[in-house]
């Protein structure tokens, strides 16, 4: 048995078996870590003592008495005074931090190339980008650096990274999972959320650290559904496939991909409708303006005076985005901007709560691609703001609307992983996961590995 | 003086002005930390929320926005039923999110009033929370920062611009100050800086309706009396300037009490562009009926409702009424003592006499004390008729013109009578059986 092979639930019950100790699992990862993250550099600092099973965290998570940068050189060397309140019940569960994984700067980015620390390739090719922004955190499950990881979402930042790597990431309702010490990128949008090799890890997970703590008045108390209860088949489940997420941009390959799980899911028993969520089109330039004017606030108390460095430190996506934001919040700008694009935030929470809406016949969940190409080169589109924008455009209008999505693997274009996107109504985790593991169950494509 | 001056002014003042207020909460506005920063050893009633560190959130304190709508309603404002923490974005040492989690847009409550004793009403905009920054402090070369008192709760009072005079901002702020005390949400002392006075200060042509194109912000200032001095000087300055022909413009000015001058602290040019937007960390504010009948229901008697239940059921004057509730230690004082003094048959306005015409210092006499002590001065008391008769008409003789007066309606001539048989009894003379004596001598 290769120990480092096996998802979370696997290595809690082999090490309940006794099958092998806890220090045989630490020094597994350790040891692989050892081998592998020179070249991969998933992890931009490892813990020296790691005392549980090995969780992977994106280093946007403050962790008391170890270094925290959010891949920004800005922070360099800052060490917080507490824990994010997710990696705080981590602890309790005999989970310990293996290292900080890497991401873009302040969470900036969809290729991890933004990062202060350079650049996490991708396990199936190290030529290619990883995805991101939780890049580190999805190089360290994909290649086994860690049994888990976190990462967070705020525009696609699980769920883009996952698909381009072949991992599970859960982006889960926003409010579901406390957002306290996780260093923010825009706050009415990141969702903090478990990166696993498998789906049942991802509940296991995110069991783990939702709930409200007291500290986030965004996290709401509402109790996740019954997790032993799992689906068999697909049976009377609707399905809905929205045309927009099959338009001009998406690579065919991709797009074949997504159409065999589609089939798949219908073989299942799931009933598959065409439906329409005609304000897709908006939500990339609402996105922009919104999580822009918020990070334009959030990164002012980083001034160089009380901790971390001068601003000169901060990378060309992040001063990129300050500007953005703070010209979209200035006075005589705010309601042609920021005003406009909440505006269309509220109609495209609502194309997604008539998707949804079972009075009017609507569907149960809604499947489709993650991101429109499978992993890039490094470097290809760096150059290129608009074109790497514009590689979110699956993943952001569920963030904008606050609900649940998971990218699982769903099959391979040119050896390169693609990921299958299933979203579900604010706060049905649940239904995500159960139509997830379903297919899952019934694939092969999560049992590959990239071969280092 | 000031308002000898204004009658020759062509110009007349339009006066808007903000009240900041910090709550007594046990705990900070968005955290646990205590509250109370006063001579505390600095940077000990911190957390990585009021300390702005990277991932911290802020969490609200019930109990702060209770104490806010608490002030709203007693200023008769309208709660908003939904309403929303806003971002106030600007840079300074002492703020160290970069922003103040404050409410411009939406805030608790709107559209409330004050009655001032003249009758005038002002017309209050808004009540909302906010949140203190830390304090700087000068050190030699050094400025150094102590951020226990940042994010102490702060409430917000901004008026419309009602105010013509000094004296009437005043009186506001003194009735505020005194409201904040009756209604327990702050100790409201200036020196402390628990409260804190910014006015808006411009001059229009008499006559013009439409607000000055200009204002004048006085700010940093920590007394009534340095509020009023500041304003009327202003209205001068700026009656002159506007004599000359100066162009004015918007300005934030400070007093210095030395050279009893406002002088410039920052041009329009250097105002802040704050890009107030949403917080998002934090959800909307709804606030239900039922949130507002219980506060409603909680609301303490407030000092108007004081001075009428005295005058109209204890029979205390309204001047006596209005200082017996200053502050709502002194009127429970009086009412204790009133409640002791009647078992006693000491009336409500002996003990009222007794605490304000001679100094009684509720801090140190006991309410038996004062009672026991009335009671014993009353055995001395003279209130024989025919020797008091006989002052009084000794006083009517030798007081022409007080007679003339009453005779003429003026009916408080008569007081200087009384004080005259006083002054004859040294003191001793009841003062009711006197008054009545000598209106019965003056009907005839």
């Amino acid at each position: 048995m290769n120990i480092s092979d096996l998802d979370l639930i696997d290595t809690i019950n082999a090490l309940d078996n006794k099958q092998f100790s806890l220090n045989e699992l630490t020094g597994a990862y350790s040891e692989r870590i050892k081998k592998y993250n020179g070249e991969l550099n998933a992890f931009i600092s490892e813990n020296e003592v790691v005392d549980g099973i090995p969780v992977g965290v994106k280093d946007v998570f403050c962790t008391a008495g170890l270094q925290t940068t959010a891949g920004s050189k800005i922070l360099e060397g800052f060490i917080p005074p507490y824990n994010a309140t997710v990696v705080e019940r981590l602890l309790t569960k005999d989970v310990g931090v293996i290292g900080k994984t890497n991401c873009d700067e302040f969470a900036m980015g969809s290729s991890g190339e933004n990062s202060g620390f350079g650049v996490s390739k991708n396990p199936w090719d190290k030529s290619k980008v990883s995805g991101g922004s939780s890049s580190g955190s999805v190089v360290a499950v994909a290649a086994d650096l860690c049994v888990f990881s976190l990462g967070t979402d705020t525009g696609g930042s699980i769920r883009q990274p996952a698909s381009l790597s072949g991992v599970v990431g859960l982006k889960p309702s926003y409010g579901r999972v406390s957002r306290y010490g996780v260093i923010p990128m825009a706050s009415s949008l990141d969702c903090p959320g478990p990166i696993t090799k498998s789906v049942r890890d991802a509940r296991q997970v995110l069991q783990w650290i939702s709930g409200p703590d007291g500290y986030d008045s965004n996290c709401f108390n509402s109790k996740l559904k019954d997790q032993s209860s799992k689906l068999e088949n697909l049976k009377g489940l609707k399905i809905g496939v929205p045309k927009e997420y099959f338009g001009k941009g998406l690579n065919p390959e991709v797009e074949s991909v997504i159409q065999g799980a589609i089939k798949k899911l219908a073989e299942l028993g799931a009933k598959i409708i065409d439906i329409s969520l005609p304000h897709t089109e908006y939500a990339i330039a609402a996105y922009y303006i919104l999580m822009s004017s918020e990070v334009s606030s959030n990164l002012a108390r980083f001034d160089g005076i009380r901790f971390g460095k001068t601003r000169d430190n901060f990378g060309m996506e992040v001063k990129r985005r300050i500007m953005l934001g703070t010209f979209s919040l200035s006075s005589g700008y705010y309601d042609d901007y920021f005003n406009k694009a909440a505006k269309v935030r509220t109609l495209i929470k609502k194309d997604f709560e008539e998707a949804f809406n079972p009075s009017t016949g609507g569907v149960d969940v809604i499947v489709g691609p993650v991101s429109p190409t499978t992993a890039w080169n490094i470097g290809e589109k760096i150059s290129d703001p608009l074109a790497m924008y514009l590689s979110d455009i699956y993943t952001v209008p569920a963030s904008l609307a606050g609900i649940p999505g998971i990218s699982l693997p769903g099959g391979y274009a040119n050896e390169l992983p693609v990921g299958l996107q299933i979203l579900a109504p604010y706060m049905r985790e649940d239904l995500v996961l159960d139509v997830a593991e379903v297919y899952e169950q019934n694939t092969n494509w999560h049992k590959e590995k990239p071969r280092l | 003086m000031a308002q000898g001056e204004a009658k020759t002014l062509k110009y007349s003042p339009v006066i808007g002005l903000e009240i900041h207020v910090e709550l007594n909460t046990k705990t900070k506005m968005f955290c646990r930390c205590l509250a109370d920063y006063f001579a505390k050893k600095p940077n000990t009633h911190t957390c990585p929320v009021c300390l702005g560190l990277p991932g911290a959130l802020p969490y609200i304190n019930q109990e702060a926005i209770n104490k806010c709508l608490l002030i709203g309603l007693a200023l008769e404002c309208q709660v908003s039923s939904e309403s929303r923490f806003e971002r106030k974005n600007y840079f300074y040492p002492d703020l160290p999110k970069g922003y103040q989690i404050s409410q411009y847009r939406w805030p608790l409550c709107k559209n409330g009033k004050l009655k001032l004793s003249d009758g005038t009403i002002v017309n209050i905009n808004r009540v909302h929370q906010e949140e203190d920054t830390g304090k700087l402090m000068h050190q030699g070369e050094d400025t150094v920062v102590d951020f226990n008192r940042s994010g102490v709760p702060l409430v917000e009072i901004v008026t419309e611009p009602d105010f013509t005079t000094s004296e009437a901002v005043r009186e506001y702020a003194k009735s505020l100050q005194q409201l904040f005390r009756y209604l327990k949400v702050s100790n409201a002392d200036m020196e402390r800086g628990d409260m804190r006075l910014e006015a808006n200060i411009s001059l229009r042509p008499e006559g013009q309706t439409e607000l000055p194109a200009y204002r004048v912000e006085l700010k940093n200032i920590n007394s009534f009396s340095f509020m009023v001095k500041a304003i009327e000087y202003e209205i001068k300055r700026q009656s002159e300037e506007l004599e000359k022909g100066t162009k004015l413009t918007q300005q934030t000015r400070g007093w210095d009490d030395n050279k009893k001058v406002t002088y410039p602290q920052r041009e329009k040019e250097e105002a802040h562009d704050y890009r107030y937007f949403p917080e998002p960390d934090l959800p909307e504010i709804m606030i239900s009926m039922n949130q507002i009948d219980q506060i409603k229901s909680e609301m303490p008697e407030l000092p108007l409702q004081a001075q009428k239940r005295l005058v109209e059921k204890l029979g205390i004057t309204v001047s006596d009424a209005q200082i017996l509730t200053e502050n709502a230690e002194k009127l429970t004082y009086f009412e204790e003592a009133v409640e002791l003094a009647i078992a006693e048959q000491v009336s409500p306005k002996q003990v009222a006499n007794e605490i304000l015409n001679r100094g009684v210092d509720i801090q140190k006499t006991s309410i038996i004390e004062l009672v026991n002590s009335l009671v014993q001065r009353r055995s001395a008391v003279i209130s024989d008729d025919e020797t008091i008769r006989s002052w009084a008409k000794e006083a009517i003789t030798e007081n022409p013109q007080a007679v003339s007066d009453y005779k003429n309606g003026k009916t408080n001539a008569i007081m200087s009578l009384v004080g005259s048989v006083m002054r004859k009894s040294q003191g001793r003379a009841d003062a009711n059986i006197v008054k009545q004596l000598l209106e019965k001598l003056l009907y005839v």
